[in-house]
């Protein structure tokens, strides 16, 4: 049976891991974690082939039934299950109600019995502090695997306002099952739910960061060697300088919802740039490609452009949530907030 | 003596970058292997097409293992973007795109059909007006090896005159003798013969005579390679044949045939038999993108409604990635998504038909059933001996190969 082991619970953050789980229960998966954003239960640009060129790739992968709902008939009569079908028979999944990218209008929701899977329970009540609680402590009743908080996504300022309602639900929620979020997936937000006690978010966000033709590059290593460090400061520096370059890219328009987390391939500054996306990245992308490269096939409108930013883009976002679990083992959690948050504009 | 053209001792000297293994008694078809700086490369070979420094959506990985060791470049496009200064600080177009094998890249002649409307040919070269920012761009036989100096392909091609198939009359003449003059212009230019085998390209449209004599002057030039261009347009397929094999009945032995633009699977197959060592073609990759699998018996159009709930792959002989994992169901479930992966499984496995395609054709000559393998070939894509297009039963023929 699904089991949550805390390892540590820290100033409300929780380290541990899901057991048991899978038809054969026995994978696991580590929280704080994410799973794997897919679209039509394909990871956005990438074949078995490539998906598999990432390091640290989550355990369980991210079906959103609006993709697949669709398809129920021809599944029916596959007969063999979701997983064969789409070619990932020895990922766990989780499928959601909606696409966090493209998410439906409110009261538009439809009721599907998926067998031998785990429900989990969804907590709503809008802003309204007393529907929440009313709708943590019913959903906890019930015989779910887990809990999906749902109603928290929108901008950085909404879920700023939430933050107290987040923290106000989690506490009536019991400790051995998991809490999933979705709609937010950005790095500063993330740390920010897992300060109240949410364990489980979707990795939507590197793709997003793909489309619009920029490279995670933010800085997680908050326990950088002296040489680093250096470098990094010049960085900052950097990112600083640019502050006024992104509010001027912000509000033309073409790149409205970049953040500061990342780059953007398409300036022409790339263009004679042979360095790395992000040096010392282990990424396929960063170990065989440049920059530059990046930024030819993007003003060529190639293909391979959002092959080779999925690939690093997923594997930066991985490692940093790999670097969150780090920081909470070692009782640095505190370095890596402040890292991210001087890196968010 | 014009410049460029062999002595008779320099043709003893002539780089031969092809090693025969095995000839076909029958046809013209042969088995070899090429000599390049970035490895051997075994004949026939079908080369893909990556235009712009890139197969497309599959990694150079993913290319690699599908045993590719030759794939193409264009000239005028990377000369455009990024273009060949910037290539060359990447150390070349293997560099710069990481590809560890062999490269060949096009002169950029081809565009001046492809893009004739911005495009005025003169002796002194071909300018292109650019679609990108209206810069006027005169792109000459030293300009283009200069440029694919830069790129630092393995093989390079002479920039040519050249007119669509279906063009008739004095152009056509004109062409031809142009690119004679500027095959001796681009050997003259070309800065690494030692490094880069500059091939030349037969021309002469559909004219017989006119094929005739670009092959007898070209091939008094010291060139480790031979093209046969200017077809695979918009002629008949039975004009088609007929210039191939008077090209090959006039090449020398010792040195590669590249047919150009060439192609589906069924003129591979007889272009062989002709006597053909090299191809390239967009088709394969190209249709991929539009949701069509290549394979023995024609092609998929996996989009459509009939492969919703097959559950089968798209070949089950197949060893490539896609067929070894997907279904042609959930193929066509992907392609009416708008996940771009769908297109890179359906390239990576039209790729992989084109190589498997070749590395058999290849088998059957060293192993002297050639001929045994192109019927059961035929019989197998079209079911039926009088259902074989007549043009390929002909030229079959003409080589002794008979469909019975």
């Amino acid at each position: 049976r699904m089991k949550l082991n805390l390892t540590k619970v820290v100033n409300g953050c929780r380290l541990g891991k899901i057991q048991n789980l899978g038809k054969t229960e026995n994978h696991s998966m580590d929280i704080p974690g994410c799973l794997l954003y897919t679209k039509t239960g394909s990871a956005p640009h990438l074949t078995h082939h490539t998906l598999h060129n990432i390091h640290g790739l989550p355990a369980m992968a991210q079906l959103t039934l609006s993709s697949l709902a669709e398809h129920h008939e021809v599944l029916a009569e596959y007969k063999k299950g979701v997983g064969n079908f789409i070619g990932m028979p020895e990922m766990l999944l989780y499928c959601s109600l909606h696409d966090p990218v493209s998410p439906c209008p409110a009261g538009y929701v439809t009721n599907k019995v998926l067998q031998k899977s785990m429900i989990i329970g969804v907590i709503e009540g809008g802003d309204v502090m007393e529907e929440r609680l009313r709708s943590a402590r019913e959903t906890a009743k019930r015989p779910v695997g887990g809990f999906l908080l749902d109603g928290f996504q929108g901008n950085p300022a909404t879920l700023e306002a939430r933050l107290q309602l987040l923290s106000s639900v989690t506490a009536e929620l019991p400790e051995d099952k998991p809490r999933l979020i979705c709609g937010v997936s950005r790095p500063d937000e993330v740390l920010e739910c897992i300060e109240r006690g949410v364990d489980i978010f979707e990795s939507f966000f590197p793709y997003l960061v793909t489309e619009r033709g920029c490279a995670l590059t933010f800085n997680f290593d908050y326990q950088p060697n002296p040489e680093e460090t250096l470098l990094q400061q010049n960085g900052i520096q950097e990112e600083e300088k640019c502050e006024e370059q992104i509010k001027k890219i912000k509000t033309t328009g073409c790149n409205q919802k970049m953040t500061s987390f990342e780059i953007n391939l398409k300036e022409k500054k790339y263009r004679e740039d042979f360095s790395p996306l992000v040096r010392e990245c282990s990424c396929y992308c960063c170990k065989n490609h440049t920059r530059a490269y990046i930024h030819h096939l993007l003003m060529t409108n190639e293909l391979l452009a959002g092959v080779l930013l999925m690939m690093h883009n997923f594997e930066h976002y991985f490692a940093f949530f790999h670097s969150i679990r780090e920081a909470l083992k070692n009782d640095r959690l505190t370095q890596l907030k402040e890292l991210i948050r001087r890196q968010a504009c | 003596m014009a410049a460029g053209a062999a002595t008779p001792a320099s043709l003893e000297s002539a780089p031969r970058i092809m090693r025969l293994v095995a000839e076909c008694s029958r046809s013209r078809a042969r088995a070899g292997e090429l000599q390049l700086s970035h490895g051997p490369v075994a004949t026939p070979v079908f080369m893909p097409v990556g235009t712009q420094a890139t197969m497309k959506g599959i990694t150079t990985e993913q290319l690699d293992a599908l045993g590719c060791r030759i794939c193409l470049g264009n000239t005028y496009h990377l000369g455009q973007r990024p273009g060949p200064e910037l290539i060359q600080k990447a150390r070349g177009l293997h560099g710069f795109m990481n590809w560890p094998h062999n490269l060949l890249t096009d002169s950029g002649g081809f565009q001046m059909v492809s893009l004739v409307a911005l495009s005025e040919v003169t002796e002194e070269g071909v300018r292109f007006r650019s679609p990108y920012d209206g810069e006027e761009t005169l792109l000459s036989p030293e300009r283009s090896v200069e440029i694919q100096n830069a790129l630092g392909s393995d093989i390079i091609m002479q920039l040519d005159d050249v007119v669509s198939s279906t063009v008739t009359g004095p152009r056509v003449e004109e062409a031809m003798h142009r690119s004679v003059r500027w095959l001796d212009r681009c050997i003259a230019a070309h800065r690494r013969p030692d490094k880069q085998n500059l091939f030349a390209i037969i021309q002469g449209g559909l004219d017989a005579s006119l094929r005739a004599i670009c092959l007898e002057e070209m091939t008094k030039r010291d060139v480790p390679g031979f093209a046969i261009g200017g077809l695979s347009g918009g002629e008949s397929k039975a004009q088609f044949w007929k210039m191939v094999a008077l090209s090959t009945s006039k090449l020398p032995k010792d040195k590669p045939r590249y047919l150009m633009g060439v192609g589906y699977a069924t003129d591979l197959v007889v272009c062989v038999a002709l006597g053909c060592d090299m191809f390239d073609c967009v088709y394969p990759t190209r249709t991929a993108r539009f949701g069509s699998a290549l394979v023995p018996t024609g092609q998929l159009q996996l989009k459509k409604k009939q492969y919703e709930k097959d559950f089968g792959p798209i070949d089950p002989e197949c060893p490539c990635p896609t067929c070894k994992r997907h279904t042609r169901a959930f193929l066509h479930t992907l392609l009416h998504s708008d996940n771009t992966a769908a297109l890179h499984h359906l390239t990576v496995h039209n790729i992989a038909y084109q190589l498997q395609l070749m590395s058999a054709i290849r088998a059957s000559i060293v192993e002297r059933r050639f001929p045994d393998f192109v019927r059961n070939f035929m019989i197998t894509m079209y079911g039926d001996q009088t259902l074989c297009p007549p043009w390929a039963t002909e030229a079959l023929a003409s080589v002794g190969i008979t469909l019975n």
